[in-house]
């Protein structure tokens, strides 16, 4: 089955042929968080995928993976251009290094998962947290509920976390 | 400068030298053209069909690049009455420059055209915003795009800023050695009677300007325009019989790219860009290095763009692409100018297609500036690179475009003068 769904007035769709989004999602929306498997190499891959980026087999399947990691890069957009943001801003946009899987299977691969910093209810943050994170900034992993079958992956600070001084663009 | 012969490189390239650029054309570069791309593609094609003292049916091939924006060729070679052996429209924006003029050599080396012509023309203001705004983020978000776009992660600025942040934070880059990239290619395009923005601003200027998104400001993002450009690509023996001395192509790079292209950032260092695997094609293929460079054409969609192809490349060391962006190095007068059109920051946003027309100029020791025509037509250039002066390199024998997709995928060429 497809799904066509609002989020912030922005339209999403994933098409009933898109077995790899449709199952990913599925996991967001129940708040449990997978990724594929390789059966073959024993690696975990994102986004989606339709074969393994490590040993090209196909066949893989979906396990739980823990939501939490530190910010490897960012972006703060004081200038939205999609009309959905423009109510947002600033809104921050994350880089994260899952800690699963960080370093391998080369030093300079990680599990790099995009997300927005959000509450811990998945609603954009508002500017004092977004003024709070930067490189280094322990994040887990929160869900925007978004329809039945369809929750976007987000991240919000680590409050349990030790929280190192994070890095940030020096300009307001 | 003595270019390396075969016998002198490790990688001997039997097409370096073989085939060349005879021709290039451009449209004005405007907000509002007013026009169709199909009416801009047709003006600019034709520019350079002239300028290379062709006829149309002396040009047998036809390449576009498009992200569903534009014309296609059949319509350009329609209204200018080109009969085609070979044409292909390719879906891309910026890197595809220098990729179709690689691909130019190869169909014509394999007997299936004779003469190519390449453009993109775009309405990239009026029409299908470049910067993402109106059309393109009306586009319904779905399938791998919900891991993107549905973050108000789309436009270009937004996707490469990763790249740029991460860069000033793993190499202490700081905000003003970028600005001066667009100080510096104001100030060439100050000489550019025909650039969008000819007006010079400081570093000063574009740290006042505001934040887009961080770490970028507005003066840190090109310029927005409509306009059409075009090249023309033919065999070096062919070209003897052409108007001007032939630029001729050492080597291409096409389209090279990172690991994990649907998701670059999944390899790492994220502050490399791809000109760092593109370079073991590119120097090898032209059998210079940067130091033989005298131009480049360092993509300029952002002022960190310019600045990251540079360092990756090879033209300084890894990490040091702040520094050289910003200790005059690029300046007109510099050692190595860089984008002395004003490029896409000032003169006017083509996915590349400007900055290659403008090394062409370079080779050709006729750049169009103010200075003016001896009883040859060519202009007596005074090498005065003050405001509204000269933009010529004096002596300019080697130049290297390097044009860029995204952090992940870029494409670069070497020229030099007959």
């Amino acid at each position: 089955m497809s799904i066509k769904a609002d989020y912030l007035g922005m339209p999403l769709s994933i098409d009933e042929l898109d077995g790899e989004n449709l199952t990913y999602f599925k996991f967001c929306a129940e708040h449990n968080f997978h990724l594929q498997l390789c059966e073959s190499c024993n690696l975990l891959r994102y986004p989606p995928t339709t074969a393994c980026p490590w040993c090209m087999r196909a066949a893989a399947k979906w396990v739980p993976v823990e939501g939490r990691g530190a910010v490897h890069a960012y972006t703060e957009v004081q200038h939205a251009i999609q009309p959905a943001f423009k109510a947002f801003t600033p809104y921050l946009v994350l880089l994260v290094d899952l800690d699963t899987q960080k370093g391998r299977p080369s030093a300079q691969e990680a599990l790099r998962i995009v997300g927005n910093l959000t509450t811990a209810a998945g609603k954009l943050a508002p500017r004092d947290m977004v003024e709070r994170v930067g490189i280094g900034t322990r994040v887990r992993m929160v869900f925007s509920d978004v329809a039945p079958g369809l929750a976007l992956p987000q991240w919000t600070i680590d409050e349990n976390a030790e929280q190192p001084k994070p890095w940030r663009y020096a300009q307001t | 400068m003595p270019l390396p012969t075969e016998m002198d490189t490790s990688s001997p390239k039997h097409l370096r030298d073989k085939y060349a650029i005879i021709g290039v054309g451009e449209t004005s570069y405007t907000r509002g053209s007013g026009m169709t791309t199909r009416a801009l593609g047709s003006w600019a094609v034709r520019n350079a069909i002239e300028d290379a003292g062709l006829r149309p049916a002396d040009v047998d091939g036809m390449l576009s690049y498009q992200s569903g924006d534009s014309t296609f060729a059949p319509f350009i070679a329609g209204d200018l009455g080109i009969r085609l052996n070979f044409y292909m429209d390719v879906f891309g924006g910026g890197s595809s420059t220098e990729a179709l003029i690689g691909m130019a050599m190869g169909v014509i080396e394999a007997g299936m055209c004779k003469t190519v012509v390449l453009f993109r023309a775009m309405n990239g203001f009026s029409q299908v915003r470049i910067g993402g705004t109106g059309a393109r983020s009306a586009v319904p978000v779905s399938g791998d795009m919900l891991h993107s776009r549905a973050y108000g992660w789309q436009s270009a600025g937004q996707l490469f800023s990763f790249t740029f942040l991460r860069h000033m934070y793993d190499f202490g880059t700081t905000p003003a050695q970028v600005a001066a990239v667009r100080a510096t290619h104001s100030a060439h395009a100050s000489n550019n009677p025909k650039a969008y923005y000819k007006e010079r601003v400081s570093v000063e200027d574009v740290l006042a300007s505001r934040i887009i998104c961080k770490p970028l400001h507005l003066l840190d993002c090109c310029v927005e325009t409509d306009n059409a450009t075009a090249i023309i690509v033919t065999s070096a023996a062919r070209a003897r019989d052409g108007r001007h001395p032939r630029a001729l192509i050492r080597g291409v790079a096409g389209r090279v790219c990172k690991p994990r292209i649907d998701m670059h950032y999944q390899h790492g260092p994220i502050s490399t860009v791809a000109g760092k695997y593109a370079r073991e094609i590119l120097w090898p293929n032209a059998g210079v290095a940067p130091e033989d460079v005298d131009v480049t054409g360092s993509y300029d969609a952002f002022t960190f763009t310019t600045m990251l192809q540079l360092e990756d490349y090879g033209f300084c060391k890894k990490g040091e692409g702040g520094q050289y962006v910003s200790d005059g190095t690029i300046r007109l007068g510099g050692r190595r100018p860089n984008n002395t059109s004003g490029g896409h920051l000032c003169e006017g946003y083509t996915h590349g297609m400007n900055m290659v027309i403008e090394n062409v100029r370079q080779l050709r020791h006729d750049t169009d500036d103010s200075c003016p025509r001896g009883a040859d037509g060519r202009r007596q250039h005074s090498y005065d690179y003050r405001e509204g002066g000269c933009r010529q390199v004096k002596d300019c024998e080697v130049t290297a475009n390097l044009g860029w997709a995204m952090p992940g995928t870029g494409s670069a060429m070497v020229m030099r003068r007959d």
